[in-house]
């Protein structure tokens, strides 16, 4: 990203003083609107009066309104320039006021108890939320398994290569193996977990548990025990997402300038070499590019757990994300659930700063 | 980066034997991975396909293991016999099916116009909003890809309680607006980077104004980029599961929360769920075929230089 102004644009404006003023007074007079709403709407919640709202939607409306006020004036008091602003800022107010304010208020809810059944409404209870989560041996243990879960996608990154080159070798119906590898990243994670999950590995006909009874596993059960379930959950998902890293690898891949490989061999080296050699530090940036955003995307991971084993057996597949969404369902405590969320989105923005950095050192001289 | 054609003359000093045993190693692990990429979805057409007995023999090629019988499809009451009769089946499930149409094609319209609009503006100008400079503020964009869903999951259920926003599809849409606009921003700023700015500061010699030159003449330029990123988002936003599953309840229920809704009760009936899951999925196994050349285009934006 370039900090220069890449475009040059002379501009001649002339703003008149009365269009600065009306630019500023637009402004202030949409918040001012905003800000008597949303009292008025405040005060009605406290029962100080009734305006007849229903819902806290006039105050969306006022913010909205706002919003359009602040992009409108920056053109008008800055002319050309703020047309330039213009481009960024929608996206910023919209990022903003989706990320920051709900961020916020969440954090707020993280330390109360919230039944949003019960009548009692949010109940600030100071620390009691963390010391609940500190006891709590389901959220560890879900912590824990997203440690497993993470660990797998070095072995997602071993299949996406060899498919990868797979693909990149001289082929017949390159297109159709193509297609064909990228079709399971289309398909709706809950349609496979059941397509796969519940009907491929229902245990009497399944088509997956008849093949491994014929292998000779007497009595298949996928999701008795705790490590064949994760494995399964961890099949599943890297049979989604395997064509993702596939795809960028094999970019990578068509990227090496022919001469190099070719120059290899006329030294004689054998494909191993050129591979260990040449090809694979050459695609160590495409590779650190895509499984970082592959564990992002990891860190995500959630519906296939929730429809297909619930968590079960005992939390061995539960997901931090799987785990809060039933904790909700079963309590419909909003605070509590937060709290993790927040937790966890801490571990997250840790844990993937430092990989970052070391990614960067483990790219950056090469490129 | 569109993928190309490589060719590889291999085989320089290389026994024959070698060379062919090679190359059906090659062929038999890509068929290998083939099938196990589309034995799925062909197992859910055929099981959508069968009825009761056939399901429990686990048949598995129709006309030769079991006759093919349109039971699954009568169920969602898309079947020849019932296509044209009213159904309540038939309804519930358009009306989902519309729903995540339209959840997903706005959102994804509305991503890419806010995320293209983002990402030409900070790959043209140099900003300053207090100390946050351009690289601060496609940081911040591209940061929120890391913000796991089920951070904000919980916030937005109490904040679209109080917004009566709850079960709208609006609801849904700003949600996954937000989800995809990373990516967006991510494929576009890739996409913008790679026009050259002499063609705006012609455009500008001949009388237009930035936003001129940015429609009439960088868009159709980068319009290639816009599809990779939207049909990106449709993919993402199609499946999604979580905030459906979480803020919407009868309304604005999407496929995948009718889908899901369907699998845990009590005596699966198995044709039904197949031609359910095969109806969620078929849209993207289209787009899939059609269009995978944006598909690819958009997920190696910015990855290879």
């Amino acid at each position: 990203m370039s900090q220069g102004d890449l475009l040059h644009v002379v501009t001649d404006d002339d703003i008149s003083g009365a269009r600065r003023r009306f630019g500023h007074g637009i402004v202030w007079a949409s918040a001012a609107l905003m800000v008597a709403v949303a009292a008025a709407q405040y005060a009605q919640e406290r029962g100080l009066g009734d305006f007849g709202f229903q819902s806290w939607r006039p105050t969306l409306y006022a913010y909205i309104l706002w919003a359009a006020c602040l992009c409108w004036s920056k053109v008008l008091i800055y002319g050309e320039h703020g047309k330039r602003t213009l481009f960024v800022l929608p996206a910023a107010l919209f990022v903003i006021s989706l990320t920051v304010f709900p961020l916020l208020f969440g954090l707020v809810i993280a330390f109360s108890s919230w039944n949003l059944a019960s009548p009692l409404g949010r109940q600030f209870n100071g620390l009691d939320n963390v010391r609940q989560m500190w006891a709590d041996p389901f959220y560890w243990n879900a912590l824990g398994n997203m440690v497993w879960y993470t660990l797998a996608i070095l072995v997602e990154y071993v299949i996406a290569f060899g498919l990868a080159l797979l693909l990149n070798a001289e082929i017949r119906a390159r297109k159709f193996f193509r297609v064909a590898f990228l079709l399971p990243l289309m398909l709706s994670p809950v349609a496979v977990s059941w397509m796969v999950g519940k009907s491929m590995l229902e245990i009497r006909f399944g088509p997956i548990a008849r093949l491994a009874r014929w292998l000779g596993w007497e009595n298949p059960s996928f999701f008795g025990s705790a490590e064949t379930a994760r494995f399964i959950i961890m099949a599943l998902d890297a049979w989604t997402f395997i064509p993702f890293m596939m795809i960028m690898i094999l970019a990578g891949l068509q990227a090496i300038p022919k001469d190099l490989t070719e120059a290899a061999r006329v030294d004689g080296a054998g494909p191993w070499n050129t591979f260990w050699e040449i090809v694979f530090p050459l695609m160590l940036p495409v590779s650190v590019t895509a499984v970082l955003i592959r564990i992002i995307f990891k860190l995500k991971l959630a519906d296939i757990v929730i429809n297909l084993t619930a968590g079960g057996p005992g939390g061995a597949t539960d997901t931090v994300t799987s785990f809060i969404f039933r904790e909700y369902r079963d309590r419909s405590n909003v605070g509590y659930g937060t709290l993790l969320a927040m937790v966890y989105l801490v571990i997250i923005i840790v844990f993937m700063t430092i990989l970052m950095k070391l990614a960067e050192r483990l790219t950056g001289p090469r490129t | 980066m569109t993928v190309k054609t490589v060719r590889d003359a291999d085989g320089d000093g290389v026994p024959a034997t070698l060379r062919i045993g090679g190359k059906a190693v090659i062929y038999l692990l890509l068929i290998l991975w083939a099938v196990i990429c589309l034995f799925p979805i062909y197992w859910t057409i055929t099981t959508s396909f069968k009825t009761a007995p056939n399901v429990m023999k686990g048949a598995l090629i129709p006309w030769v293991d079991y006759q093919p019988a349109w039971l699954g499809w009568r169920s969602l009451g898309l079947s020849p016999e019932t296509i044209g009769a009213s159904s309540t089946v038939r309804e519930e499930f358009m009306k989902r099916f519309m729903n995540s149409v339209v959840t997903s094609v706005a959102s994804s319209t509305l991503a890419v116009m806010l995320g293209s609009l983002a990402a030409y503006g900070l790959s043209r100008f140099s900003y300053r909003f207090g100390f946050m400079k351009n690289a601060d503020i496609s940081f911040f964009f591209l940061s929120q890809l890391i913000l796991p869903p089920v951070v904000l999951a919980l916030p937005f259920l109490v904040l679209y309680k109080q917004l009566a926003l709850l079960d709208t599809r609006i609801g849904l849409v700003l949600l996954y607006t937000l989800t995809v606009l990373p990516i967006v921003i991510w494929i576009m700023r890739d996409q913008f980077s790679s026009i050259p700015t002499e063609l705006e500061e012609a455009a500008l010699v001949d009388g237009l104004s930035i936003w001129g030159a940015f429609f009439f003449v960088i868009l159709p330029i980068a319009l290639p980029g816009m599809v990779a990123s939207f049909i990106l988002s449709l993919v993402l936003t199609w499946n999604e599961y979580f905030f459906a599953a979480l803020l919407t309840s009868t309304h604005a229920n999407t496929l995948p929360v009718m889908v899901a809704s369907q699998t845990g009760s009590q005596g699966i009936s198995w044709w039904s769920m197949a031609a359910l899951s095969f109806a969620a999925i078929l849209p993207l196994i289209v787009i899939g075929v059609l269009l995978e050349r944006y598909l690819i285009k958009g997920m190696t934006a910015g990855a290879v230089k």
